[in-house]
């Protein structure tokens, strides 16, 4: 699989050692590469398994929900005065958010390999969340770990995972986030390399991790293509998620990569603006580095030291982004734009008026954008964003940020 | 010299009948000048060869004693480049010890590994083990290394069999380091009997000295494996010294070095006194 067959074939990444272009890789160490090298091996074999996707598309059918809509946001689109507006409606899945299409994979190529105890990092919690929740299903035990900034803000979230059973480990060192919390998960692998399966929820990490946790996450994609060709009989002219470490964006885009009329556009967290430190936009404010097992545009200062990103959003609050944004964001096939704390604040708030949707904090970023996007548009053009995730978790958030008690 | 400066070292503890004792510091823990002066007493201290840490924010690796040390040194402005500032201050005094820098690969991709291993030559430095490149991804850095003579030193693990032992010690010069647990730094304790075996695997393998490190802490143990060893490395039984002295408000430069000097004697006497002594 994965034959380079033409120059513009970006759907054929990574190569056979794990690289989208100059980006990706296996930078872990030596006491982590025979099982990394296991776990492709594994990961290739199920994929080539007719059983595994049987097993696994009727989990995604009866447990998680699939598919998810796809839905003509009328109102939404009426307000901007441009381009028709189509959500993705993944946080209708089971766990409210689009991490369980990969936690399921993955749990269930964790049980095909053998491995009885199941670890995770989490920002946000969704991925906690989700990791926890597959764990219950399957009956494997489960430590999440978080950093303790995130405990803190996403309380909701942290009980979610204790009634699931899964054991919570706060996280205090460095900035006590998202990043902290991988570190933490993989001190933990490195420590019970017999036993333990690290479920990773990003499209980060070594290889085989982002080309794994993107094939788990396209069925986003695949489902959008074929849903926005039966309702509007084209694709869309553009696409666009929310990216953090680039799960959502990344599951979405892909198979629409050889596509190429379709603008592909991820929005980064800017947290208080592009001109301050405080942000979480590895491309945009970032350069070329190695942290987490891959190659990829990290937030870091001038000698190399990685630095604290901040978002309102704890699941984008991460100074760095998957390798295969990295690579198509190079060759130019993807477009990475910002969005602020106070103007993802504005498009939550607007969604939950205007189409009775709560998003979350991280799609709101995604949403944030789209007055612009449906603008440069015009009214014949169509866009999908995809909804990651539901909001229900952000309240508390989004209250203290305006200023509220709840 | 680089290279065979530490040929020289293991040839000369070949000959003396002993395994080697390599002590591990942070570069800048406590402070940068602190620093240099346990570098500089390290030698008479009795470490035969010296592994100097460059911090990194997120060392993945690393158990809470040395992510504490690095925490310590980045507080007090530490940095690639002054680390190698640090080394050819140590040079000054000491031609002879091998120095050997130990860290992860980002703070190497700001200048890039060219320019980095030319600066590091320069500064006396021999060797370098980074513990986020496998051999699956060293050989640009192995490149640049190989054109300045310095050695770089490769990690086997507990997880590394002897199908995968030959992809490891490939284009590795100087000794191998031999993690003695499935663990990050400081926590598990090596078994000097599950390490015998071990050493003697990649030794075979390599053709070269192993040091075995990950989980020394004290005297005994640092003995046990200067048994079966061609050196015994400690790194958070020091760092924890610093922090220890810090709190106490003593001579970080004394403790450390005090601690330095009961381990290397361990090791020294290690394969002349009697087991378990």
């Amino acid at each position: 699989m994965n034959q380079i067959t033409t120059p513009n074939d970006y759907s054929a990444y990574p190569d056979a050692s794990g690289r989208f272009g100059d980006y990706g890789g296996r930078y872990v160490p030596e006491t982590l590469m025979p099982l990394v090298h296991e776990l492709e091996a594994a990961f290739r074999l199920a994929m080539a398994d007719p059983a595994f996707h049987a097993e696994l598309d009727g989990y995604l059918k009866h447990y998680v929900g699939r598919p998810s809509p796809m839905y003509f946001a009328e109102r939404l689109t009426q307000k901007f005065g441009g381009a028709k507006i189509y959500l993705k409606r993944e946080e209708l899945n089971h766990t409210g958010a689009h991490k369980i299409n990969n936690c399921m994979g993955q749990i269930l190529l964790a049980m095909r390999m053998g491995k009885t105890r199941i670890i995770a990092e989490t920002g946000a919690g969704q991925h906690g969340v989700a990791t926890a929740t597959v764990c219950a299903r399957f009956g494997l035990p489960c430590v999440v770990y978080m950093g303790a900034v995130d405990v803190e803000r996403q309380k909701p979230n942290v009980f979610r995972m204790n009634l699931l059973g899964a054991r919570v480990e706060p996280v205090t060192s460095g900035s006590s986030t998202l990043k902290d919390a991988m570190n933490e998960a993989l001190r933990d692998w490195v420590t019970n390399v017999d036993d333990t399966y690290y479920l990773i929820g990003s499209a980060a990490g070594p290889h085989p991790y982002p080309e794994m946790v993107r094939e788990f996450q396209a069925v986003m994609g695949r489902e959008a293509r074929a849903q926005i060709l039966e309702a509007e009989g084209r694709l869309p002219d553009a696409v666009v998620a929310c990216v953090g470490g680039g799960s959502n964006a990344i599951g979405t885009f892909h198979p629409f990569l050889n596509d190429e009329g379709v603008r592909l556009i991820g929005v980064e967290a800017s947290g208080d603006g592009m001109d301050t430190k405080r942000h979480a936009a590895a491309i945009n404010g970032g350069r070329p580095g190695v942290l987490h097992g891959n190659r990829t545009y990290l937030i870091q200062d001038e000698v190399g030291q990685i630095t604290e990103a901040h978002s309102i959003s704890a699941g984008l609050d991460y100074p760095g982004i998957g390798p295969e944004h990295a690579f198509l964001h190079d060759v130019g096939r993807t477009e990475y734009l910002t969005c602020t704390d106070r103007e993802a604040l504005e498009a939550f708030r607007l969604c939950a008026e205007l189409e009775g949707i709560i998003p979350a904090l991280e799609t709101s970023h995604a949403l944030a954008r789209l007055p612009q996007i449906c603008a440069e548009l015009g009214p014949e053009g169509i866009v999908v964003v995809n909804l990651s995730g539901r909001g229900d978790k952000d309240v508390a958030t989004v209250a203290q940020a305006l200023g509220l008690s709840i | 010299m680089s290279r065979a400066r530490i040929d020289a070292r293991f040839a000369r503890l070949r000959e003396e009948g002993r395994a080697g004792f390599i002590p591990y510091v942070m570069a800048g823990d406590p402070d940068p000048e602190t620093a240099l002066a346990i570098l500089k007493g390290l030698p008479a201290a009795g470490a035969d060869l010296i592994e100097v840490g460059f911090p990194f924010s997120d060392p993945l690796a690393e158990g809470p004693p040395i992510q504490r040390a690095a925490q310590r040194a980045l507080a007090r402005g530490m940095t690639l480049q002054k680390t190698l500032d640090l080394v050819a201050a140590f040079r000054r005094s000491d031609s002879e010890t091998p120095v050997i820098l130990m860290g992860y690969a980002n703070p190497l991709e700001t200048p890039g590994y060219v320019a980095f291993a030319r600066d590091a030559a320069a500064a006396g430095v021999d060797g370098l083990i980074v513990v986020d490149i496998p051999p699956e991804e060293a050989d640009p850095l192995a490149d640049a290394l190989d054109a300045q003579d310095l050695s770089l030193i490769r990690l086997a693990t507990p997880t590394t069999d002897d199908r995968r032992l030959p992809v490891v010690v490939r284009r590795t010069s100087g000794f191998v380091y031999y993690v003695s647990v499935a663990g990050v730094t400081g926590v598990k304790e090596a078994d000097a009997g599950a390490v015998a075996p071990n050493v003697a695997r990649v030794r075979a393998a390599s053709g070269l000295p192993v040091a075995v490190g990950f989980g020394v802490r004290t005297e005994a143990r640092a003995a046990e494996v200067a048994r079966v060893a061609d050196a015994v490395v400690v790194g958070s039984a020091l760092v924890d010294e610093v922090a220890a002295a810090l709190a106490a408000n003593e001579d970080v430069t004394d403790r450390v070095l005090t601690k330095v000097a009961g381990l290397a004697k361990s090791v020294r006497t290690a394969r002349t006194s009697s087991v378990g002594a």
